[in-house]
């Protein structure tokens, strides 16, 4: 330190002792600056909504959840097909709290009872849903018709996603209680309506088909009673899929 | 120590001075004096002597590095075998299937949210009374993996510092009382859990259990800043969990306790704490009385007990020897 050889070159009411204990104040202020800071930059990834997330069963509103969540996790430990992951720094306020990648593996309500829902010590999840016709996630939408196989005419042979697609679905003929990989149950399709066929919501999706043998295409239509799991966006042959969910999107009629 | 100092010093306030005459106890005086006599010194100076040559013991520190590392282990066992002992990190879990919630989570969320949780307050009640008979700030040192983590960065911080590459520049210990304050009054104003998105235990609790992430990023920044610029920087002067459990051990019945008679003054115990201002009553001359209880803001590690080469530094749980 150079002030040290010049003693009261700065300040020469100050001795030495309190000299030092003013930079040890300096320091601990920006120190304490910094730290704040860079807890304050969580929020720009928030308010930016530079990573919207789709959020497990029972959510409640976005900024209520980021609140309420204490990221333990155990939504994450409690789920049978692994949906849940948790968010990173580049989430901000968001790092820790669970969202679920659809496209990836979604959630399939392999669990019946919303076992994350009841796994939540917060209410993050809202223990006011007790069923998954209650859960409002978002709402599927049928982002790119011209993607669509049933709008084009075509059907599905083989695995709906590819040999090496490692998502897993519950289906209820091959067993009640275990989800299996997609890429182990490998269709056959005239025209495809794999969105409407394992929907895990009776009456949410449908594919309305129209025309007969060459001319036959099918025109999918979400119903009130999705409730924005985003199986079908996990299902969709289609890359990019043609169906989508809209996370916290409300239905808006059959469009 | 009076649980007023302990709390005055948990919150950042200097360290007393040298006692008066008068404020010593009788017995204590009797030693001071013993102690200044010229008879005997150069007996007490070969024993320093000698004890800078003796290995020190390295018992508590294992118990405690074994603790942190079965502790965590246990929450990733647990969930990567689905045996459900303990669901969750170390922000809530349950145990068992009890809650339990780290009470400077819960206080986030609580503030944050703005409801009690009825979950949180089990949770958090639970915790609260495991703590308060484990001594508080026992969390931090026989817990929390960010410790661990922290200690390693200490041992390159100081052996650099040995080497004339690094010093230590210390903070002002009333830092992380007001940080505290601000903490608790973002989560307030802002409605956000501010401070869980850079709490390095959260963090790593979670990158253990659930897989690393870029938030490890931050945990390492931290401790390069430990190793190169302050020494303990997050436990010493920032961490609000730490002053949260001081807080639960101000009345705890888990201690070290301190004794004056054949104390050297040599001051290892000072040179090797994470909280040497709780240690203050070691230097020559500043023990009050000949039994003295260390503060609040002790975490109870071990490492002053385990370098005392005259025993005079140990572990005790308040009451027990009258019904023993």
């Amino acid at each position: 330190m150079t002030d040290k050889n010049k003693p009261g070159a700065s300040s020469p009411a100050l001795s030495r002792r309190q000299r030092r204990d003013r930079r040890t104040l300096l320091r601990s202020l920006a120190v304490g600056v910094g730290v704040v800071g860079a807890s304050v930059l969580g929020f720009f990834p928030v308010l930016k909504e530079w990573t919207k997330r789709l959020r497990p069963p029972g959510a409640i509103a976005e900024d209520e959840f980021l609140s309420a969540c204490i990221k333990c996790g155990q939504c994450v430990q409690v789920c049978p097909v692994e949906a849940i992951k948790l968010g990173d720094l580049d989430e901000g306020f968001g790092v820790g709290t669970p969202y679920i990648h659809a496209r990836d593996q979604a959630c399939d309500f392999s669990c019946d009872a919303v076992q994350c829902v009841l796994a939540c010590p917060t209410g993050a999840l809202s223990q006011d849903i007790s069923k998954k016709e209650e859960v409002r996630m978002g709402v599927a939408r049928v982002a790119r018709p011209n993607a669509c196989l049933a709008r084009l005419g075509q059907g599905v042979k083989g695995p709906a996603r590819g040999p090496n697609f490692e998502g897993r679905l519950r289906y209820a003929e091959i067993s009640r209680w275990h989800a299996v990989k997609i890429s182990d149950h490998p269709y056959d399709l005239d025209l495809c309506d794999l969105c409407a066929r394992v929907c895990p919501i009776e009456g949410a999706i449908v594919v309305n088909r129209v025309g007969s043998g060459v001319s036959l295409s099918g025109y999918p239509v979400v119903l009130e009673k999705c409730v924005g799991c985003g199986v079908c966006e996990m299902i969709c042959p289609a890359d990019p899929p043609a169906i989508v969910i809209d996370i916290r999107g409300s239905w808006k009629g059959e469009a | 120590m009076s649980m007023l100092a302990s709390i005055k010093q948990l919150l950042g306030a200097p360290p007393p001075r040298k006692p008066g005459l008068r404020e010593y106890t009788a017995a204590a005086r009797n030693i001071h004096s013993t102690k200044r006599a010229i008879t005997g010194k150069k007996e007490r100076v070969a024993a320093i002597k000698a004890e800078r040559d003796a290995e020190p013991s390295k018992k508590w520190r294992n118990r405690r590095w074994a603790s942190i590392i079965v502790v965590n282990l246990l929450f990733v066992l647990s969930y990567h075998f689905d045996i459900q002992l303990v669901e969750g990190a170390l922000t809530a879990s349950r145990v068992l299937g009890f809650h339990f919630a780290d009470l400077n989570s819960s206080l986030q969320v609580m503030l944050a949210y703005k409801v009690i949780l009825i979950n949180l307050v089990i949770g958090t009640t639970t915790v609260l009374i495991l703590w308060w008979l484990l001594g508080g700030r026992t969390f931090c040192s026989w817990v929390c993996p960010y410790h661990l983590l922290s200690e390693l960065a200490e041992k390159i911080h100081l052996a650099l510092a040995r080497m004339n590459i690094v010093r230590d520049f210390s903070l002002h210990r009333g830092t992380r009382t007001v940080l505290y304050v601000i903490f608790a009054l973002m989560a307030l104003v802002s409605g956000y859990t501010v401070f869980e998105s850079i709490s390095p235990t959260g963090i790593l609790s979670r990158a253990l259990i659930y897989g690393p992430g870029l938030a490890l990023l931050w945990v390492a920044a931290l401790l390069v800043f430990e190793i190169f610029v302050t020494r303990r920087a997050w436990c010493r002067y920032i961490c609000p969990i730490g002053l949260t459990y001081g807080v639960v051990g101000i009345t705890s019945p888990v201690q070290v306790t301190y004794n004056l008679e054949e104390c050297l003054h040599e001051g290892d115990c000072r040179s090797v704490c994470l909280v040497p201002h709780a240690l203050e009553v070691t230097k020559k001359g500043f023990a009050k009385d000949v039994d003295v209880a260390i503060g609040a803001d002790c975490t109870r590690c071990g490492m002053c007990v385990d370098i005392c080469p005259t025993s005079s530094l140990n572990f005790e749980v308040r009451g027990l020897k009258h019904l023993l």
